[in-house]
Protein backbone atom coordinates (compact mmCIF):
# COMPACT_ATOMS: atom_id res chain seq x y z
CA UNK A 1 0.00 0.00 0.00
CA UNK A 2 1.32 3.42 -0.84
CA UNK A 3 0.10 6.78 0.21
CA UNK A 4 -0.66 9.31 -2.48
CA UNK A 5 0.21 12.04 -0.07
CA UNK A 6 3.84 11.00 -0.22
CA UNK A 7 5.22 13.55 -2.68
CA UNK A 8 6.19 12.15 -6.06
CA UNK A 9 9.91 12.55 -6.72
CA UNK A 10 11.52 13.43 -10.03
CA UNK A 11 12.97 9.93 -10.20
CA UNK A 12 9.46 8.56 -9.97
CA UNK A 13 8.29 10.79 -12.80
CA UNK A 14 11.04 9.39 -15.03
CA UNK A 15 10.31 5.86 -13.92
CA UNK A 16 6.63 6.45 -14.63
CA UNK A 17 7.32 7.55 -18.22
CA UNK A 18 9.72 4.65 -18.75
CA UNK A 19 7.38 2.02 -17.30
CA UNK A 20 9.82 1.30 -14.52
CA UNK A 21 7.50 2.31 -11.70
CA UNK A 22 5.98 -0.39 -9.49
CA UNK A 23 2.37 -0.92 -10.58
CA UNK A 24 0.95 0.07 -7.19
CA UNK A 25 2.53 3.51 -7.38
CA UNK A 26 1.28 4.42 -10.86
CA UNK A 27 -2.12 5.53 -9.63
CA UNK A 28 -0.48 7.85 -7.11
CA UNK A 29 1.67 9.43 -9.79
CA UNK A 30 -1.31 9.90 -12.08
CA UNK A 31 -3.25 11.58 -9.27
CA UNK A 32 -0.22 13.76 -8.54
CA UNK A 33 0.09 14.83 -12.19
CA UNK A 34 -3.58 15.81 -12.26
CA UNK A 35 -2.90 18.41 -9.59
CA UNK A 36 0.64 19.44 -10.55
CA UNK A 37 0.58 20.99 -14.03
CA UNK A 38 4.31 21.73 -14.08
CA UNK A 39 5.18 18.10 -13.55
CA UNK A 40 2.50 17.05 -16.03
CA UNK A 41 4.06 19.37 -18.61
CA UNK A 42 7.49 17.88 -17.99
CA UNK A 43 6.19 14.36 -18.38
CA UNK A 44 4.48 15.43 -21.59
CA UNK A 45 7.70 16.98 -22.89
CA UNK A 46 9.58 13.73 -22.29
CA UNK A 47 6.94 11.83 -24.19
CA UNK A 48 7.17 14.19 -27.15
CA UNK A 49 10.95 13.87 -26.98
CA UNK A 50 10.62 10.10 -27.33
CA UNK A 51 8.24 10.58 -30.25
CA UNK A 52 10.67 12.96 -31.93
CA UNK A 53 13.49 10.43 -31.50
CA UNK A 54 11.44 7.69 -33.06
CA UNK A 55 10.25 9.97 -35.85
CA UNK A 56 13.84 10.86 -36.61
CA UNK A 57 15.54 7.47 -36.33
CA UNK A 58 13.00 4.69 -36.83
CA UNK A 59 13.37 4.96 -40.58
CA UNK A 60 16.85 3.41 -40.17
CA UNK A 61 15.14 0.18 -39.11
CA UNK A 62 13.40 -0.06 -42.47
CA UNK A 63 16.50 0.64 -44.54
CA UNK A 64 17.97 -2.30 -46.40
CA UNK A 65 20.95 -3.57 -44.43
CA UNK A 66 24.13 -2.62 -46.33
CA UNK A 67 25.99 -5.53 -47.89
CA UNK A 68 29.02 -5.01 -45.71
CA UNK A 69 26.93 -5.75 -42.62
CA UNK A 70 25.60 -9.08 -43.84
CA UNK A 71 26.50 -11.85 -41.43
CA UNK A 72 27.44 -14.29 -44.19
CA UNK A 73 29.83 -11.78 -45.66
CA UNK A 74 31.38 -10.91 -42.30
CA UNK A 75 31.96 -14.57 -41.64
CA UNK A 76 33.41 -15.30 -45.04
CA UNK A 77 35.84 -12.39 -44.93
CA UNK A 78 35.54 -11.50 -41.33
CA UNK A 79 38.52 -9.27 -40.92
CA UNK A 80 39.04 -7.45 -44.16
CA UNK A 81 38.23 -4.14 -42.49
CA UNK A 82 41.58 -4.15 -40.75
CA UNK A 83 43.36 -3.59 -44.01
CA UNK A 84 41.16 -0.65 -44.83
CA UNK A 85 43.55 1.96 -43.57
CA UNK A 86 46.61 0.67 -45.39
CA UNK A 87 45.62 1.71 -48.87
CA UNK A 88 44.57 5.09 -47.57
CA UNK A 89 47.75 5.70 -45.59
CA UNK A 90 50.00 4.47 -48.38
CA UNK A 91 48.19 6.73 -50.79
CA UNK A 92 48.59 9.62 -48.37
CA UNK A 93 52.30 8.84 -48.22
CA UNK A 94 52.75 8.67 -51.95
CA UNK A 95 50.72 11.76 -52.74
CA UNK A 96 51.69 13.70 -49.68
CA UNK A 97 55.34 12.95 -50.22
CA UNK A 98 55.89 13.34 -46.51
CA UNK A 99 57.83 11.24 -44.08
CA UNK A 100 56.75 10.54 -40.54
CA UNK A 101 53.59 9.59 -38.79
CA UNK A 102 51.05 8.92 -41.43
CA UNK A 103 48.43 8.47 -38.81
CA UNK A 104 48.75 12.06 -37.72
CA UNK A 105 45.80 14.10 -38.84
CA UNK A 106 44.02 11.10 -40.28
CA UNK A 107 42.18 8.80 -37.93
CA UNK A 108 44.49 9.38 -35.00
CA UNK A 109 46.24 6.24 -33.82
CA UNK A 110 46.38 5.67 -30.11
CA UNK A 111 49.64 7.18 -28.96
CA UNK A 112 50.51 3.99 -27.05
CA UNK A 113 50.62 2.18 -30.35
CA UNK A 114 52.94 4.83 -31.71
CA UNK A 115 55.21 4.29 -28.72
CA UNK A 116 55.35 0.58 -29.49
CA UNK A 117 56.21 1.41 -33.05
CA UNK A 118 59.09 3.62 -31.94
CA UNK A 119 60.36 0.82 -29.70
CA UNK A 120 60.05 -1.65 -32.54
CA UNK A 121 61.98 0.63 -34.88
CA UNK A 122 64.71 1.03 -32.25
CA UNK A 123 64.97 -2.71 -31.73
CA UNK A 124 65.03 -3.28 -35.45
CA UNK A 125 67.88 -0.82 -35.95
CA UNK A 126 69.80 -2.21 -33.00
CA UNK A 127 69.66 -5.90 -33.86
CA UNK A 128 69.32 -6.03 -37.60
CA UNK A 129 72.98 -5.06 -38.05
CA UNK A 130 74.14 -7.86 -35.72
CA UNK A 131 75.84 -10.60 -37.63
CA UNK A 132 76.79 -13.04 -34.87
CA UNK A 133 74.17 -12.42 -32.18
CA UNK A 134 71.04 -11.01 -33.74
CA UNK A 135 68.78 -13.23 -31.61
CA UNK A 136 68.72 -15.09 -28.31
CA UNK A 137 66.96 -18.22 -29.56
CA UNK A 138 67.73 -19.36 -33.11
CA UNK A 139 65.02 -20.12 -35.66
CA UNK A 140 65.99 -23.77 -35.64
CA UNK A 141 64.33 -23.94 -32.20
CA UNK A 142 61.05 -22.47 -33.35
CA UNK A 143 58.78 -24.45 -31.00
CA UNK A 144 60.91 -23.58 -27.98
CA UNK A 145 61.08 -19.93 -29.03
CA UNK A 146 57.30 -19.71 -29.33
CA UNK A 147 56.61 -21.45 -26.03
CA UNK A 148 59.18 -19.37 -24.16
CA UNK A 149 58.03 -15.99 -25.52
CA UNK A 150 54.37 -16.92 -24.95
CA UNK A 151 55.14 -17.79 -21.35
CA UNK A 152 57.15 -14.65 -20.67
CA UNK A 153 54.88 -12.23 -22.51
CA UNK A 154 51.51 -13.62 -21.45
CA UNK A 155 49.88 -13.62 -24.90
CA UNK A 156 50.20 -16.10 -27.71
CA UNK A 157 53.48 -15.43 -29.51
CA UNK A 158 53.96 -17.27 -32.78
CA UNK A 159 56.69 -17.09 -35.36
CA UNK A 160 54.60 -16.89 -38.54
CA UNK A 161 55.57 -19.00 -41.54
CA UNK A 162 56.93 -16.55 -44.10
CA UNK A 163 58.70 -19.00 -46.39
CA UNK A 164 56.19 -18.32 -49.22
CA UNK A 165 57.34 -14.69 -49.06
CA UNK A 166 60.96 -15.84 -49.29
CA UNK A 167 61.76 -15.20 -45.62
CA UNK A 168 63.42 -17.58 -43.21
CA UNK A 169 63.13 -17.26 -39.42
CA UNK A 170 66.45 -16.13 -37.95
CA UNK A 171 65.13 -16.37 -34.38
CA UNK A 172 63.80 -14.17 -31.63
CA UNK A 173 64.40 -12.50 -28.31
CA UNK A 174 62.60 -11.05 -25.33
CA UNK A 175 62.73 -7.26 -24.96
CA UNK A 176 61.65 -4.75 -22.34
CA UNK A 177 58.73 -2.81 -23.84
CA UNK A 178 57.15 0.47 -22.71
CA UNK A 179 54.78 -1.29 -20.34
CA UNK A 180 56.15 -4.79 -19.83
CA UNK A 181 57.77 -7.51 -21.91
CA UNK A 182 57.79 -7.48 -25.69
CA UNK A 183 58.63 -10.19 -28.19
CA UNK A 184 60.94 -9.63 -31.11
CA UNK A 185 61.46 -11.92 -34.07
CA UNK A 186 63.74 -11.59 -37.04
CA UNK A 187 63.40 -12.95 -40.56
CA UNK A 188 65.84 -12.91 -43.42
CA UNK A 189 65.62 -13.34 -47.18
CA UNK A 190 68.14 -15.10 -49.37
CA UNK A 191 69.53 -11.72 -50.36
CA UNK A 192 69.97 -10.70 -46.72
CA UNK A 193 67.08 -8.27 -46.31
CA UNK A 194 65.82 -8.44 -42.74
CA UNK A 195 62.29 -8.00 -41.42
CA UNK A 196 61.37 -7.92 -37.75
CA UNK A 197 58.10 -8.55 -35.95
CA UNK A 198 57.55 -6.93 -32.59
CA UNK A 199 54.59 -7.62 -30.28
CA UNK A 200 53.61 -5.99 -26.99
CA UNK A 201 50.56 -5.76 -24.77
CA UNK A 202 48.28 -3.07 -26.19
CA UNK A 203 45.81 -0.94 -24.31
CA UNK A 204 43.58 -0.72 -27.33
CA UNK A 205 41.73 -3.95 -27.98
CA UNK A 206 42.05 -3.44 -31.72
CA UNK A 207 43.37 -0.83 -34.10
CA UNK A 208 43.49 -0.68 -37.86
CA UNK A 209 46.71 -1.30 -39.67
CA UNK A 210 48.73 1.85 -40.22
CA UNK A 211 51.96 2.79 -41.91
CA UNK A 212 54.82 4.77 -40.52
CA UNK A 213 58.37 5.47 -41.58
CA UNK A 214 61.38 6.92 -39.90
CA UNK A 215 64.77 7.25 -41.52
CA UNK A 216 65.41 4.17 -43.63
CA UNK A 217 62.96 2.01 -41.74
CA UNK A 218 59.31 1.64 -42.40
CA UNK A 219 56.73 -0.06 -40.23
CA UNK A 220 53.19 -1.34 -40.43
CA UNK A 221 51.50 -1.52 -37.07
CA UNK A 222 48.16 -2.58 -35.74
CA UNK A 223 46.52 -4.05 -32.66
CA UNK A 224 44.34 -7.09 -32.38
CA UNK A 225 42.82 -8.78 -29.34
CA UNK A 226 44.80 -6.58 -27.02
CA UNK A 227 48.17 -7.25 -28.65
CA UNK A 228 50.10 -4.63 -30.62
CA UNK A 229 52.01 -5.83 -33.68
CA UNK A 230 54.72 -3.91 -35.52
CA UNK A 231 56.36 -5.27 -38.66
CA UNK A 232 59.50 -3.33 -39.61
CA UNK A 233 61.73 -3.44 -42.65
CA UNK A 234 64.69 -1.46 -43.91
CA UNK A 235 63.73 -2.08 -47.50
CA UNK A 236 62.01 0.83 -49.17
CA UNK A 237 59.49 -1.44 -50.86
CA UNK A 238 56.20 -0.75 -49.14
CA UNK A 239 54.15 -3.25 -51.09
CA UNK A 240 56.53 -5.98 -49.92
CA UNK A 241 56.15 -4.81 -46.32
CA UNK A 242 52.38 -4.77 -46.73
CA UNK A 243 52.37 -8.28 -48.17
CA UNK A 244 54.39 -9.57 -45.22
CA UNK A 245 52.33 -7.73 -42.61
CA UNK A 246 49.14 -9.13 -44.09
CA UNK A 247 50.57 -12.61 -44.01
CA UNK A 248 51.52 -12.16 -40.34
CA UNK A 249 48.09 -10.78 -39.61
CA UNK A 250 46.23 -13.61 -41.35
CA UNK A 251 48.26 -16.30 -39.61
CA UNK A 252 47.77 -14.78 -36.16
CA UNK A 253 44.07 -14.40 -36.90
CA UNK A 254 43.82 -18.06 -37.83
CA UNK A 255 45.70 -19.13 -34.71
CA UNK A 256 43.45 -17.05 -32.48
CA UNK A 257 40.36 -18.46 -34.13
CA UNK A 258 41.33 -22.03 -33.59
CA UNK A 259 42.30 -21.25 -30.03
CA UNK A 260 46.06 -21.48 -30.44
CA UNK B 1 23.22 -20.57 -39.29
CA UNK B 2 23.33 -21.13 -35.55
CA UNK B 3 20.71 -19.71 -33.19
CA UNK B 4 23.37 -17.37 -31.87
CA UNK B 5 24.07 -15.95 -35.30
CA UNK B 6 20.40 -15.63 -36.04
CA UNK B 7 19.85 -13.60 -32.91
CA UNK B 8 22.82 -11.40 -33.81
CA UNK B 9 21.47 -10.90 -37.31
CA UNK B 10 18.01 -10.01 -36.04
CA UNK B 11 19.55 -7.15 -34.06
CA UNK B 12 21.27 -5.43 -37.00
CA UNK B 13 18.47 -2.94 -37.81
CA UNK B 14 18.13 -1.84 -34.18
CA UNK B 15 21.90 -1.58 -33.78
CA UNK B 16 22.05 0.60 -36.87
CA UNK B 17 19.36 2.87 -35.47
CA UNK B 18 21.14 3.22 -32.14
CA UNK B 19 24.51 3.79 -33.81
CA UNK B 20 23.07 6.38 -36.19
CA UNK B 21 21.66 8.39 -33.31
CA UNK B 22 24.77 7.89 -31.21
CA UNK B 23 27.38 8.77 -33.84
CA UNK B 24 25.21 11.12 -35.93
CA UNK B 25 27.01 10.11 -39.11
CA UNK B 26 25.66 7.28 -41.22
CA UNK B 27 29.06 5.94 -42.30
CA UNK B 28 30.65 6.07 -38.87
CA UNK B 29 27.50 4.47 -37.50
CA UNK B 30 27.72 1.54 -39.89
CA UNK B 31 31.45 1.20 -39.15
CA UNK B 32 30.52 0.86 -35.50
CA UNK B 33 27.88 -1.74 -36.28
CA UNK B 34 30.30 -3.66 -38.48
CA UNK B 35 32.98 -3.70 -35.79
CA UNK B 36 30.36 -4.76 -33.26
CA UNK B 37 29.23 -7.66 -35.43
CA UNK B 38 32.78 -8.78 -36.18
CA UNK B 39 33.59 -8.76 -32.50
CA UNK B 40 30.40 -10.57 -31.58
CA UNK B 41 30.89 -13.30 -34.18
CA UNK B 42 34.50 -13.69 -33.17
CA UNK B 43 33.52 -14.09 -29.53
CA UNK B 44 30.73 -16.53 -30.10
CA UNK B 45 32.37 -19.18 -28.01
CA UNK B 46 32.96 -16.67 -25.20
CA UNK B 47 29.27 -15.95 -25.06
CA UNK B 48 27.80 -18.11 -22.33
CA UNK B 49 24.12 -17.55 -22.78
CA UNK B 50 22.35 -14.47 -21.47
CA UNK B 51 20.91 -11.64 -23.47
CA UNK B 52 22.48 -11.23 -26.92
CA UNK B 53 20.69 -7.91 -27.33
CA UNK B 54 22.22 -6.29 -24.23
CA UNK B 55 25.58 -7.74 -25.09
CA UNK B 56 25.56 -6.23 -28.59
CA UNK B 57 24.52 -2.84 -27.25
CA UNK B 58 27.37 -3.11 -24.74
CA UNK B 59 29.96 -3.80 -27.43
CA UNK B 60 28.71 -0.96 -29.59
CA UNK B 61 28.60 1.49 -26.68
CA UNK B 62 32.18 0.61 -25.71
CA UNK B 63 33.48 0.81 -29.25
CA UNK B 64 31.96 4.24 -29.58
CA UNK B 65 33.53 5.31 -26.32
CA UNK B 66 36.95 4.16 -27.57
CA UNK B 67 36.41 5.91 -30.86
CA UNK B 68 35.52 9.14 -29.14
CA UNK B 69 38.47 8.84 -26.80
CA UNK B 70 40.82 8.61 -29.76
CA UNK B 71 39.11 11.59 -31.33
CA UNK B 72 39.24 13.61 -28.14
CA UNK B 73 42.69 14.96 -28.86
CA UNK B 74 41.65 16.32 -32.21
CA UNK B 75 39.54 19.37 -32.92
CA UNK B 76 35.87 18.57 -33.27
CA UNK B 77 33.95 19.60 -36.33
CA UNK B 78 30.27 19.93 -35.73
CA UNK B 79 28.12 19.94 -38.84
CA UNK B 80 26.27 23.21 -39.05
CA UNK B 81 23.22 21.51 -40.43
CA UNK B 82 22.23 17.90 -40.20
CA UNK B 83 21.09 17.50 -43.76
CA UNK B 84 20.48 13.82 -43.53
CA UNK B 85 17.64 13.16 -45.91
CA UNK B 86 16.32 10.11 -44.10
CA UNK B 87 14.31 12.06 -41.55
CA UNK B 88 10.74 10.97 -41.55
CA UNK B 89 8.07 12.98 -39.83
CA UNK B 90 8.70 16.66 -39.98
CA UNK B 91 12.23 17.21 -41.12
CA UNK B 92 12.78 20.28 -39.04
CA UNK B 93 11.85 18.43 -35.89
CA UNK B 94 14.27 15.65 -36.81
CA UNK B 95 17.03 18.19 -37.23
CA UNK B 96 16.19 19.76 -33.89
CA UNK B 97 16.35 16.50 -31.99
CA UNK B 98 19.58 15.47 -33.74
CA UNK B 99 21.17 18.78 -32.88
CA UNK B 100 19.96 18.57 -29.28
CA UNK B 101 21.50 15.08 -29.02
CA UNK B 102 24.82 16.36 -30.30
CA UNK B 103 25.10 18.71 -27.33
CA UNK B 104 24.93 15.88 -24.79
CA UNK B 105 27.99 14.29 -23.25
CA UNK B 106 28.63 10.75 -24.35
CA UNK B 107 27.25 8.79 -21.38
CA UNK B 108 24.10 10.87 -21.23
CA UNK B 109 23.41 10.47 -24.93
CA UNK B 110 23.90 6.74 -24.66
CA UNK B 111 21.53 6.43 -21.68
CA UNK B 112 18.91 8.58 -23.31
CA UNK B 113 18.99 6.58 -26.54
CA UNK B 114 19.08 3.17 -24.91
CA UNK B 115 16.06 3.99 -22.74
CA UNK B 116 13.97 6.22 -24.99
CA UNK B 117 14.80 4.90 -28.45
CA UNK B 118 15.80 1.28 -27.87
CA UNK B 119 13.42 0.66 -24.98
CA UNK B 120 15.93 -0.95 -22.62
CA UNK B 121 15.28 -1.14 -18.89
CA UNK B 122 17.28 0.87 -16.36
CA UNK B 123 18.80 -2.40 -15.17
CA UNK B 124 19.99 -3.35 -18.66
CA UNK B 125 21.46 0.11 -19.25
CA UNK B 126 23.24 -0.05 -15.88
CA UNK B 127 24.84 -3.34 -16.96
CA UNK B 128 25.77 -1.95 -20.38
CA UNK B 129 27.46 1.10 -18.91
CA UNK B 130 28.83 -0.78 -15.92
CA UNK B 131 27.37 1.68 -13.40
CA UNK B 132 24.73 1.49 -10.63
CA UNK B 133 21.07 2.06 -11.53
CA UNK B 134 21.12 5.34 -9.59
CA UNK B 135 23.78 6.65 -11.97
CA UNK B 136 21.70 5.64 -14.97
CA UNK B 137 18.72 7.52 -13.54
CA UNK B 138 20.66 10.68 -12.83
CA UNK B 139 22.26 10.60 -16.29
CA UNK B 140 18.83 10.13 -17.84
CA UNK B 141 17.35 13.01 -15.83
CA UNK B 142 20.19 15.32 -16.82
CA UNK B 143 20.01 14.26 -20.46
CA UNK B 144 16.27 14.90 -20.63
CA UNK B 145 16.58 18.29 -18.97
CA UNK B 146 19.38 19.25 -21.34
CA UNK B 147 17.60 18.12 -24.50
CA UNK B 148 14.38 19.82 -23.38
CA UNK B 149 16.22 23.08 -22.76
CA UNK B 150 18.03 22.77 -26.07
CA UNK B 151 14.80 22.14 -28.02
CA UNK B 152 12.98 24.97 -26.26
CA UNK B 153 15.89 27.34 -26.72
CA UNK B 154 15.90 26.66 -30.44
CA UNK B 155 12.19 27.14 -30.83
CA UNK B 156 12.33 30.36 -28.88
CA UNK B 157 15.11 31.57 -31.14
CA UNK B 158 13.07 30.69 -34.22
CA UNK B 159 10.09 32.60 -32.93
CA UNK B 160 12.22 35.62 -32.31
CA UNK B 161 13.53 35.56 -35.84
CA UNK B 162 10.02 35.36 -37.22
Amino acid sequence: MTDQHIPVTEDELHAYVDNELPAERRGDVEAWLATHPDDAARVQSWRSMAEALHARYDSVIDEAVPKRLEIERLERQPRKWVYGAIAATLAAFVFGGGVGWMARGAAAAPSALQNFTLEALEAHRLYVVEVRHPVEVPGSERAHLQAWLTKRCGWIVRAPELTPAGLKLVGGRLLPGPGGPASFMMYESASGERFTIYTAKSEAEAAQMRFSSQGNESALFWADRGVAYVVVSSVGDRSRLTQIAQSVYDQMDKIEKTGG
Amino acid sequence: MTAFRQSVEAMIPALRRYARALARDADIADDLVQDTLVRALRSERLFLGGDVRSWLYTILTNLNKNRRRSLARRPQFMPLLDNNPDASGTEAEGRDIARALSTLVEEQRSVLLLVMLEGLSYREVADIQGVPIGTVMSRLARARAHVKASLEGERAALRRVK
